[in-house]
């Protein structure tokens, strides 16, 4: 077929402030909207071992009311916007959607809880409850919801990915104090451990005047130096099974992989699109249509920035042995080894990461979160190279890295057992 | 000068929001097609929307499997090849199955609509619903179904709606045994029925220029007729339950689900929009009072909303959680408190404002994109509803008084007729 891709573009201005942050300004008229996104170089994987779930608990404390202004939500939504955050392993990101006349509301409110918030013991406690109560809803009272709890200590030995973001177990969250939280925030909110982006119906005038007027008094604070133990490579393979009240037996086999930046990413990112994305992917194809040996099975890449995880889950049916189905992964596996892909099959998987990033284009809030994040990488501009880097992935690049990742000795096993019921 | 950060900076209200309208096309066959142009990205979303049929309690899953079937096979063409020629063009297939309509969704590049479209019309129009892709269907269906009954939100969801709803396509919540029902001849004639020309809406947004319309019109024209039968989709009355309340123990749960709420006005009733003013105050968003009470200041949960919903037949409202099993009790009687609230006292205006401001701009950011534009259309296309609505919406919330609301929730928030669903411990 025809090769003539459309190439993926985000324009945008940078600049940084005195203090040290970082700004990134995309204009976009089409919108009557604004989006405000601030990026925090902080995750789950700079955590004190002791006090994890940390980072996650402090970013719901961060809607708690900041040193001026009492309330973060009411101002907000008064102006007619809405916000919210997440925190992974990696970061923690906080955006705001807003009619963009009403742009300074969010420049105001994001400033303030930069500079300092109101630490109240209020907070810090219905807080605790609060995640205690999404520990629960999300990790514990869902069939398979501890997973990520067993499977990251098995894959993850020195580094602090062996744990998720919600954090360990109940007791280190019930353990913060005031005092923890406020050593936190000294550590790592601050301007130069932040990316702000701003995005939508203003201009670079506009964004630029009002970044000094409202982040540019806040001081520049210490640049975090984050130095975390390597993982060392894996040398033999890992296996756990339990036994839990689950209506099926579900099987997780994870593996080491490149991070975010290192070669062969883009390589086993296109692995899982050829593995598991769509219909005409090779796991359903095989193993749930042909073979009819799973209800369902999916590969997929933690897109980690440091050392990765390439993750296959799969519920095999209620007849087949968790041996049997384990070892039709394995053959998959082997044929990526073996024979190289064919060009149409790679072609479809380009043609679908093609589509996939002009998609995005329509959503203003993706932009600007993707600035940040490539940003964060060392330049926002990387975002418009990714589609000429999954472009550039050959045959022979995929048979390497899978020759490379999909060993045993580099995997870690995890079966649920169904408990008779 | 030093900055003062404790003012809030000036701001503006939303005063209006301009709603683009789609053109339409009415095909000899009786399909209509609406289209949205925005040559923004040259990429386009086309929607095939079919009113479900009857339902029918002997055969309760025909709707569902048909709609979720469509991607299985045609005369021409197997499932795999279905799946390779939308994939291999980058494209993304997705059949959605609703409570009133079932439809199917194709995402393109314009640069390969003439690739995709042609699986498109293949399985809107002689899917066939292989024997062995049924078994697989009925197999993968019913081990997916023991997961979700583990789910206490999911259990409390369904319990809710068969409750309210009763013996309808609205109050099915699928049993293992009831995927046995479904056969191939049965699909092949409710397919058959269901998707033909006359019962078709043609929904089409992004970049729409002549030919796309073009190839639509050659694929979904003339060539594609009506069968002899009429598509029968008139729906049995809802039955709502005498029983109102339900407790499905779960011993060893963590969290309890809480579902609650009672059978409810639809968009097409003139107090509407001022019900959507009332459900946001109460629990339509993070500042809401249930959240601002059960999460903020109680931390019983991690989140809690209400909601309304409006379908053909009717409509619910209702709220939705999951609490610590501890202080499940608790929580229902806060949740009752506030409805009683709502009842015995004004709004104060300043929380209205809020509300009034926080609805605008919620309306505003949700007309991202041309999607967006099209989805819009689609809520009040089939509520019966012209654009009008949108304007007496954006009326209602700029102006509906506080009395006014406090008169609609001792008209529709009598607790005495909710229906309370617990799945946990109580």
């Amino acid at each position: 077929m025809l090769s003539v891709f459309i190439i993926y573009m985000v324009k945008f201005n940078r600049f940084i402030l005195n203090n040290g942050l970082r700004v990134i300004v995309h204009e976009d008229h089409t919108t009557p909207m604004a989006v405000l996104n601030i990026l925090y170089d902080v995750g789950a994987r700079d955590e004190d071992p002791e006090r994890t779930g940390f980072a996650h608990l402090f970013e719901h404390l961060m809607f708690g009311g900041s040193v001026n202004i009492p309330q973060y939500d009411e101002p907000l939504q008064r102006v007619g916007g809405e916000n919210n955050a997440f925190t992974t392993n990696d970061i923690t990101n906080y955006y705001i959607t807003l009619p963009a006349e009403n742009i300074e509301t969010a420049f105001w409110l994001e400033s303030d809880r930069m500079l300092s918030l109101a630490f109240s013991e209020k907070s810090l406690e219905v807080q605790r409850n609060v995640v205690i109560e999404e520990f629960k809803q999300r990790y514990l009272n869902q069939p398979y919801g501890d997973v990520w709890l067993k499977l990251r200590p098995m894959v993850y030995k020195k580094h602090p990915y062996q744990w998720a973001t919600i954090g360990k177990n109940i007791q280190q969250i019930e353990n913060a104090s005031i005092g923890d939280v406020k050593a936190f925030f000294k550590k790592h909110y601050n301007p130069s451990n932040a990316i702000l982006v701003v995005g939508g119906n203003i201009t670079v005038e506009k964004a630029k005047a009002l970044a000094e007027k409202w982040f540019g008094p806040i001081p520049g604070g210490e640049k975090y130096r984050r130095d975390l133990p390597k993982e060392p490579a894996q040398q033999e393979a890992r296996r756990e099974t339990v036994s839990a009240n689950v209506p099926l037996n579900d099987l997780y086999i994870a593996f080491h992989m490149p991070g975010r930046l290192e070669d062969g990413y883009y390589e086993l990112d296109l692995i899982s699109d050829i593995l598991s994305r769509g219909n005409s992917s090779r796991l359903y194809r095989k193993l749930v249509k042909e073979k009819q040996l799973f209800s369902e099975i999916h590969a997929y890449n933690m897109g980690s920035f440091d050392s990765g995880m390439f993750v296959i889950e799969g519920k095999p049916l209620e007849n087949v042995s968790v041996e049997e189905a384990e070892a039709a992964v394995w053959d998959e596996l082997e044929q990526l080894k073996q024979y190289r892909v064919p060009d149409d099959e790679l072609t479809k998987v380009k043609n679908k990461t093609e589509s996939t990033m002009i998609f995005s284009e329509m959503s203003l809030l993706d932009k600007a979160m993707n600035l940040a994040q490539f940003e964060l990488f060392g330049d926002a501009e990387m975002l418009n190279h990714e589609t000429e880097k999954y472009l550039a992935v050959t045959a022979e690049g995929i048979k390497k890295e899978a020759q490379d990742i999909f060993r045993k000795e580099n995997s870690s096993t995890l079966v649920y057992l169904a408990e008779s019921h | 000068m030093t900055l003062n950060r404790t003012i809030p900076p000036d701001f503006r209200s939303v005063e209006n929001v301009s709603l683009i309208r789609p053109e339409h096309i009415k095909l000899g066959n009786g399909c209509d097609i609406f289209f949205f142009n925005s040559g923004d990205q040259e990429l386009v979303r086309i929607e095939w929307i079919f009113q479900n049929l009857r339902f029918d309690h002997e055969k309760p899953l025909l709707n569902v499997a048909v709609n979720t079937m469509l991607t299985e096979g045609t005369s021409a063409r197997s499932a795999s090849q279905i799946a390779d020629q939308v994939d291999f063009y980058g494209g993304f297939l997705q059949v959605d199955y609703g409570y009133d309509h079932s439809q199917a969704v194709l995402f393109t590049l314009n640069k390969h609509l003439e690739k995709t479209l042609p699986v498109m019309k293949d399985i809107i129009t002689d899917s066939i619903f292989p024997g062995r892709e049924l078994e697989t269907f009925i197999r993968n269906q019913q081990q997916k179904l023991q997961v979700s009954l583990k789910k206490n939100d999911v259990v409390a969801r369904r319990t809710f709606n068969k409750a309210i709803y009763g013996n309808t396509l609205y109050g099915l919540g699928a049993e293992f045994d009831d995927y046995k029902t479904l056969h191939r001849d049965d699909m092949l004639a409710h397919f058959r029925q269901m998707y033909q020309p006359s019962n078709c809406t043609i929904v089409i947004a992004g970049k729409v220029d002549d030919k796309t319309i073009a190839l639509i019109k050659d694929s979904f024209g003339e060539g594609w007729v009506n069968s002899s039968g009429k598509p029968d989709t008139a729906q049995p009355d809802l039955q709502p339950s005498r029983e109102h309340f339900y407790f499905v123990e779960k011993p060893d749960a963590l969290q309890s689900a809480i579902r609650m709420g009672l059978p409810m006005i639809t968009r097409i009733h003139p107090d509407f929009p001022a019900l959507q003013v009332l459900n946001t105050v109460l629990g339509g968003y993070f500042g809401s009072r249930l959240m601002t009470n059960i999460r903020e200041d109680k931390g019983y949960t991690y989140g809690i909303g209400s909601g309304l919903s409006s379908l053909k037949q009717g409509g619910a409202m209702f709220i939705a959680s999951e609490v610590g099993a501890d202080v499940c009790r608790d929580a229902v009687a806060e949740i009752e408190k506030e409805i009683g609230i709502l009842k015995a006292e004004l709004i104060p205006d300043d929380e209205l404002d809020l509300v009034r401001n926080y609805m605008m701009g919620s309306l505003l950011g949700s007309l991202e994109n041309v999607f967006s534009h099209a989805d819009k259309f689609k809520n009040i296309y089939f509520s019966g509803l012209d654009y009008d609505y949108y304007d007496r919406y954006t009326e209602v919330v700029k102006t509906v008084t506080a009395e006014k609301l406090l008169q609609l929730a001792n008209k529709y928030f009598d607790l005495d007729k909710f229906y309370r669903v617990i799945v946990g411990k109580y």
